[in-house]
C-alpha cells in the first residue's frame, strides 16, 4: 500500500534512484516493483480494457524510466509515478475522442446533491462473499460506472488507500476537492451496490413469529 | 446541534474518514444513535468500502509483471547500447 511507505523506503529509493542514474539500470525492476499494482489500477480506471490497462501501465513505466532525471527528491515516487500514469491514460483518451470525435467525458464538479440508497436495516457482507465471481463483478461494474472524476479519487484513495493530501498531490487538485469527489464516489456506490448486495448475500433465515 | 437525516448524508465520508469537527462528530454520532435508516445507510457505505479495496476485486492479469519487466528489460538494454 502506497500510503504506508515509512521514511526508510523514501530514502532507499532516492538512494535507489541516484544508483541507477547513475548507471546501474537494473535496479529499476526493484524501484518499481512495489507500484506495479497502483499503476495498473490507475490505468484501468481510465479504460474498460485490461489490454488497454496494461499498456498503458507498460508506457507509464518505460516513461517514467526515461523522465528518471527530472524526478525531484522533495516529490514522493509513487505520487510522480502515478501522476505519469494519469497523463498516459488521459492522452489516450483524448487521442481516441478526437478520432472518433466524440466529446470528452465531463470533468466538472457537479453540484447537485447525492441521496444513498435508504435501507432500514443492512447486514455485513463479509469478505468471503468475494469468492463468488458474481460479487468481485457487481463491484468492479458500479467502480467503472462511476464518472470519471469521482473514479480516480475512489480509487486512489479506498482502493489504492493513498491519504487525502496524497491523493490531492497526484490528482492537482484542492484537499476539498478530493472529500467532495470521495464523498459523492462512496454515496453513489452506496446507492448503486447497497441493494443488488442485499440481494446478492446469502438468504437471511426467515423468523418464524412474522 | 439537531442535524435531520438529509444533513448526516452530507457527512457520512469525512464521518467513515474521522475527518470531522469535534462537534459535527458528536452531532452526527447523536443522529446515528437514535435513526435506524442513516446508521444503516453506514454501515452499509463502510461495508462496500471495504470490499473494494480487497484484492480480489480488481484482479492483475496473468503474466502482467512478467510482461513488464520483460518490457522493460528491453528498454534498459537499449538504454546501454
Amino acid at each position: 500500500m502506497l500510503s504506508m511507505e515509512g521514511t526508510s523506503t523514501i530514502r532507499n529509493e532516492a538512494q535507489m534512484i541516484e544508483a541507477i542514474l547513475a548507471g546501474d539500470t537494473q535496479l529499476y525492476h526493484e524501484l518499481i516493483r512495489p507500484y506495479e499494482r497502483a499503476v495498473y489500477l490507475m490505468a484501468l480506471s481510465y479504460v474498460k480494457s485490461e489490454t488497454e490497462a496494461e499498456d498503458i501501465a507498460q508506457e507509464a513505466f518505460i516513461k517514467a524510466f526515461r523522465s528518471l532525471a527530472t524526478f525531484r527528491a522533495e516529490a514522493k515516487f509513487s505520487t510522480w509515478l502515478i501522476s505519469i500514469t494519469l497523463n498516459e491514460a488521459r492522452g489516450r483518451l483524448r487521442r481516441k475522442a478526437s478520432l472518433r470525435e466524440e466529446p470528452l467525458e465531463e470533468l466538472t464538479d457537479d453540484d447537485r446533491p447525492v441521496s444513498p440508497a435508504l435501507l432500514r436495516d443492512w447486514r455485513e457482507i463479509p469478505s468471503e462473499a468475494l469468492e463468488r465471481m458474481e460479487v468481485r463483478t457487481l463491484l468492479r461494474k458500479a467502480v467503472e460506472a462511476l464518472p470519471a472524476i469521482y473514479r480516480e479519487v475512489f480509487v486512489l484513495r479506498d482502493v489504492e488507500e493513498l491519504n487525502v493530501n496524497e491523493t490531492a498531490a497526484t490528482l492537482k487538485i484542492s484537499v476539498a476537492s478530493v472529500k467532495v469527489r470521495l464523498h459523492r464516489a462512496r454515496i453513489m456506490l452506496q446507492k448503486q451496490l447497497a441493494p443488488v448486495l442485499k440481494a446478492a448475500a446469502p438468504e437471511r433465515k426467515r423468523r418464524w413469529f412474522r | 446541534m439537531i442535524i435531520d437525516c438529509k444533513h448526516v448524508w452530507n457527512y457520512l465520508s469525512e464521518y467513515i474518514d474521522g475527518s470531522l469537527s469535534e462537534e459535527t462528530r458528536e452531532a452526527v454520532q447523536l443522529h446515528l444513535d437514535h435513526c435506524e435508516i442513516c446508521s444503516a445507510i453506514l454501515d452499509a457505505t463502510r461495508n462496500i468500502i471495504i470490499l473494494t479495496a480487497d484484492d480480489r476485486v480488481f484482479e492483475l492479469p496473468v503474466g502482467y509483471s512478467e510482461r513488464l519487466h520483460a518490457r522493460l528489460e528491453k528498454e534498459l538494454n537499449d538504454k546501454l547500447s
